[in-house]
C-alpha cells in the first residue's frame, strides 16, 4: 500500500450545501491531532453531486474517490486510509462506476482534479499552453480556421457555428471591439456554467484571451449571475492571477497582444440571457432586447462590433487549440461536434453536472450515465432547455443528444439543464410551472409576449385548479402560435415550448384534469384530498404536528382524521407519515370526500 | 450612520463618469445601506447624469433590487425546475406558516424576509433553500423548520 500523499475536497457550490467544509475542518483536525503533515487541498465540482461530499485521497500508486461523507466518516478515513494505509471499502466509489465511466471530459477535464484557486495546478494541466500557442505561432485567421474546422457550435443553446461569429465579428468594420462571455445561466434546472467556473475559471479566461486575439478585441466582459458569488469570487482571483503571470492585461506574454477583462454582476432578470439584453444591462440599461439585424457583429456593446458567446462555448476552445479542430471534429455527429455538458437533475438516481459526447442516445443519459429514476418509480419525462425547451417522453428516448434531432422533438439542446421526471410529476403542473416562470421574466417589450403568456397561464391555472374547459387546449394552442410569431426574442418566441410540448405527448392528462378533475402525479392542490388510512394509522401524530392548518388531528395510539374543510393540500402530513398511513385521493373518489359548500360553511361555524 | 454616508459618498465618487456605472452603483449602495432609498436613487440620478425617473425604472426593472429594509436574515426559496418538482411549494408553505408572512415580505420583528428565487443551481440536492449566504438541501418541512431554529439561536 502506498503512502497518501494529498486529500482532496470537493468545495463546489453543491459539496459545500452538502457540508464538505465541516468534512474539511475534521480532516484538518483529525489529521492534526495524529501529528500527519499529509497536506488538504481543495478542488471545484467532482461532479458526482449526488455523492456529496466528495473526497479524492490521492497516493502515488492511484487515486481513490470518496462518497456521502460526513465529520464522522472522514475521521474513519483518516484512521483506516492515511495511517492504515488500506481504503475503507464501504465508502468508496469505485473505478468503475458507471457515472463516472461512462462520461467523456473535455471542458470538465480539470473539474474536481485541480484547485480552482491555484493557477500553477492550471499550468500543470496544460494551462494557457493554447493561448501561448496561439500568440507565438498562429494568425487570427488560423485561429478562426482552426475553430471552424472543429464545428464547434454555441452551447449557450442555439448552436449557432463559432467560427462563423467569429470571422464575421473579425471582418465586421475596423476600431474598437468587444468581446462579452454570457455567464447569465438563467434557466432553472441548469448550474453547468456555474460548476466550471468554480471548478476551472482559467480555462474559460484562456478561451476568451483566444477569441479576443481572433477577432482583434482588446477588452471584455463577463456578465455573471449575482446569485453566483463562489463563481465570482474564484473569477476575480484568477483574473488577478493571470495578470500577475502578463497571461492577461497589456502586451499578454511579451506578444503584441492585449487584453482585459471585466466581471459585471447580473442583477436578477432572465430576459438578460438573450445577448441584445445582455448588452443593454451592462450599459447601465433596463435589460430589453432590440431588433436584429444589427447582430452583435456589427453594432454590439456601445455600438461597437461584438463578439458573445457562452461560457461552455469559451470553455471548449483551449482544448480546441491545443489538440487541433480536426481531433475534436472526431467527436460527435456530422452536425454536431465535440461534446455536452449536461447538468442532470430532478428525480434521477444519479444527479450532477457530467458531460457526454454528442451523439449519445437520452437513454444512455438518463439510464447509462444517470442510474435511472430515484426510488424506482416509472419514467415519465425529461425536460431539456428549461423554459425555452420541452419535455420528451418515453417513446422518444432513442432520440441522440445533438443540435438537430433534439429540436425536431420539440424540445430544444438549450444550454444544458436536463430535468428527469417520474409518475409523480404532473405534466400540466410543469407547463404551468414555465409559464408562470416566462410570464413574470417576460420585459414587457412585445404586446404577445407580455399578455399572451399571462393569458395563457391563466389558462393553464384554470385546468390545474379544476375549472379547464375542453375549448381551452384549442385556446392554448392558438395562442402558443401567436405568442410565438409576434416576439422579438427569444423568450417570447420559446415561451409556449414546455406547452406546446406537453399537449403533444401528454394530452391525455390535461383532458383528465378537465374532463375528471383528476391528476394522475397527485400534484394539483386543487383536485386532491387526504386521508388517513384507518388500519395502518399507528396514531403517532407526526402527521398532526407536520400540518400547519391544524387539519390533521387525533389523539395518541388512536386513528387520525384530516378535517378536509381545514385541509389545503400542502402534503406535508404525507410527508412526515412514516407508516404510508395516508392517501391521496384525486377525481371522483377526491370529489367524494371533499367537503360540501354547506359542509365547509358547517365547519367554519363549528 | 456617518460612516455609512461618508462611505456611500465615496462610492458616488469612485464610479463617477465611468461607463455603464448604474447598475454597480445600485448595488453597491443596496450592499451598503441594504436597500435603495428614494434618496439614494436622486443622489445616484444626478451623479450619472440621468433622470430619478431612468433610475428608478431601471432598478425596478431587475429583481436583485429592494425598496424597502430587509430583514436581518434572509431566506430565500429556490424555484427551479429540479425543487419545483421535488416539493419548493411545501417549502413555501411551511415557512408561511412559521414565520406568518408571505413571499416578499419582512416578520415584524425585522428577522426574517422572505423571498422567491428562480434558481440557486443546487439542483442535486433539490429542494434547496438560502438563508443568507448558506444554501442548505434536501429539505423537507421538518428539516426546514430545524434550519430556521437554528437560525435564530
Amino acid at each position: 500500500m502506498s503512502a497518501v500523499t494529498e486529500l482532496v475536497v470537493g468545495l463546489g457550490s453543491c459539496g459545500i450545501a452538502a457540508g464538505a467544509r465541516q468534512v474539511h475542518e475534521a480532516l484538518l483536525a483529525e489529521l492534526a491531532a495524529r501529528g500527519l503533515k499529509v497536506p488538504v487541498t481543495s478542488t471545484g465540482c467532482i461532479g458526482a453531486c449526488h455523492r456529496e461530499p466528495l473526497v479524492e485521497v490521492r497516493t502515488a500508486g492511484g487515486r481513490f474517490l470518496y462518497g456521502d461523507l460526513d465529520a464522522g466518516k472522514a475521521r474513519q478515513l483518516v484512521e483506516a486510509h492515511v495511517v492504515g494505509g488500506s481504503p475503507v471499502q464501504e465508502l468508496l466509489i469505485p473505478e468503475d462506476y458507471p457515472y463516472l465511466a461512462r462520461q467523456r471530459k473535455i471542458v470538465l477535464a480539470n473539474c474536481g482534479v485541480i484547485d480552482p484557486e491555484s493557477l500553477e495546478d492550471y499550468l500543470a494541466a496544460e494551462g494557457y499552453q493554447a493561448l501561448r500557442k496561439v500568440l507565438t505561432s498562429l494568425t487570427p485567421e488560423q485561429v478562426i480556421a482552426e475553430v471552424q474546422t472543429s464545428g464547434l457550435r454555441g452551447r449557450g443553446g442555439a448552436g449557432f457555428s463559432t467560427g462563423l461569429k467569429w470571422s464575421l465579428a473579425r471582418s465586421s468594420r475596423p476600431g474598437k471591439r468587444y468581446l462579452v462571455c454570457n455567464a447569465d445561466e438563467g434557466d432553472p434546472g441548469a448550474f453547468m456554467d456555474r460548476s466550471l467556473l468554480e471548478s476551472d475559471p482559467h480555462a474559460v479566461l484562456e478561451g476568451m484571451a483566444i477569441a479576443a486575439y481572433a477577432i482583434g478585441a482588446d477588452e471584455a466582459y463577463m456578465y455573471v449571475r449575482a446569485e453566483y458569488p463562489l463563481a465570482i469570487k474564484r473569477l476575480e482571483i484568477a483574473i488577478q492571477q493571470a495578470k500577475q503571470k502578463k497571461l492577461l492585461g497589456t502586451r499578454i506574454m511579451g506578444s503584441d497582444f492585449s487584453f482585459e477583462i471585466h466581471v459585471k454582476e447580473g442583477a436578477g432578470a432572465f430576459v438578460c440571457g438573450e445577448e441584445t439584453a445582455l448588452m443593454s444591462s451592462i450599459e447601465g440599461k433596463r435589460g430589453m432586447p432590440t431588433l436584429r439585424p444589427p447582430f452583435p457583429a456589427e453594432r454590439g456593446l456601445w455600438g461597437a462590433p461584438t463578439n458573445i458567446n457562452n461560457v461552455e462555448t469559451y470553455g471548449n476552445v483551449p482544448y480546441i487549440l491545443r489538440r487541433g479542430g480536426a481531433e475534436y471534429a472526431k467527436l460527435g455527429t456530422a452536425k454536431s461536434k465535440g461534446t455536452k455538458v449536461f447538468a442532470l437533475a430532478g428525480k434521477i438516481k444519479h444527479g450532477g453536472m457530467i458531460e457526454v459526447p454528442m451523439g449519445i442516445t437520452l437513454r444512455e443519459v438518463i439510464f447509462g450515465v444517470g442510474g435511472g429514476i430515484a426510488g424506482d418509480k416509472k419514467f415519465k419525462a425529461v425536460q431539456l432547455g428549461g423554459p425555452s425547451g420541452g419535455c420528451i417522453p418515453e417513446s422518444l428516448l432513442e432520440v441522440q443528444v445533438d443540435y438537430d434531432s433534439l429540436t425536431a422533438t420539440g424540445a430544444i439542446m438549450g444550454s444544458g439543464g436536463m430535468v428527469v421526471m417520474d409518475e409523480s410529476t404532473c405534466m400540466v403542473d410543469v407547463a404551468r410551472y414555465f409559464l408562470s416562470f416566462t410570464q413574470s421574466e417576460s420585459c414587457g417589450k412585445c404586446t404577445f409576449c407580455r399578455i399572451g403568456t399571462k393569458r395563457m397561464l391563466e389558462t393553464l391555472e384554470r385546468i390545474c385548479g379544476g375549472q379547464g374547459r375542453m375549448s381551452d387546449i384549442d385556446l392554448l394552442q392558438e395562442l402558443a402560435l401567436k405568442v410565438r410569431l409576434a416576439s422579438l426574442c427569444g423568450l417570447g418566441q420559446t415561451a409556449p415550448n414546455p406547452v406546446l410540448t406537453t399537449l403533444r405527448y401528454f394530452q391525455e392528462e390535461y383532458e383528465e384534469h378537465i374532463r375528471e378533475k383528476r391528476c394522475r402525479a397527485k400534484q394539483c392542490r386543487a383536485l386532491i384530498r387526504y386521508r388517513v388510512i384507518p388500519e395502518t394509522c399507528t396514531g403517532c401524530l407526526a402527521c398532526a404536528k407536520a400540518c400547519p392548518t391544524q387539519a390533521a388531528v387525533g389523539e395518541r395510539k388512536k386513528v387520525h382524521t384530516i378535517i378536509q374543510d381545514k385541509c389545503i393540500q400542502c402534503g406535508l402530513c404525507f410527508q412526515a407519515c412514516r407508516f404510508d398511513a395516508i392517501e391521496v385521493l384525486t377525481g371522483p373518489e377526491a370529489a367524494a370526500v371533499a367537503p360540501t359548500d354547506a359542509g365547509a360553511a358547517e365547519g367554519g361555524a363549528a | 450612520m456617518e460612516h455609512v454616508a461618508d462611505s456611500f459618498e465615496r462610492l458616488l465618487e469612485a464610479w463617477r463618469g465611468q461607463k455603464g456605472n448604474v447598475i454597480p452603483l445600485l448595488q453597491k449602495t443596496q450592499k451598503l445601506r441594504g436597500f435603495l432609498s428614494n434618496e439614494d436613487m436622486a443622489r445616484i440620478a444626478r451623479v450619472t447624469g440621468k433622470s430619478p425617473a431612468e433610475i428608478y425604472g431601471v432598478a425596478t426593472f431587475y429583481a436583485q433590487f429592494r425598496f424597502q429594509p430587509p430583514g436581518r436574515h434572509t431566506m430565500k426559496v429556490c424555484h427551479g425546475t429540479a425543487c419545483h418538482v421535488n416539493g419548493a411549494d411545501s417549502l413555501d408553505t411551511t415557512l408561511k406558516m412559521e414565520l406568518g408572512i408571505e413571499t416578499g415580505q419582512t416578520t415584524a420583528d425585522g428577522e426574517y424576509s422572505l423571498e422567491k428565487v428562480a434558481c440557486l443551481g443546487c439542483c442535486s440536492l433539490a429542494p434547496v433553500v438560502m438563508l443568507d449566504s448558506e444554501v442548505h438541501g434536501r429539505l423537507t418541512g421538518d428539516k426546514l423548520k430545524k434550519v430556521l431554529r437554528k437560525g435564530k439561536s
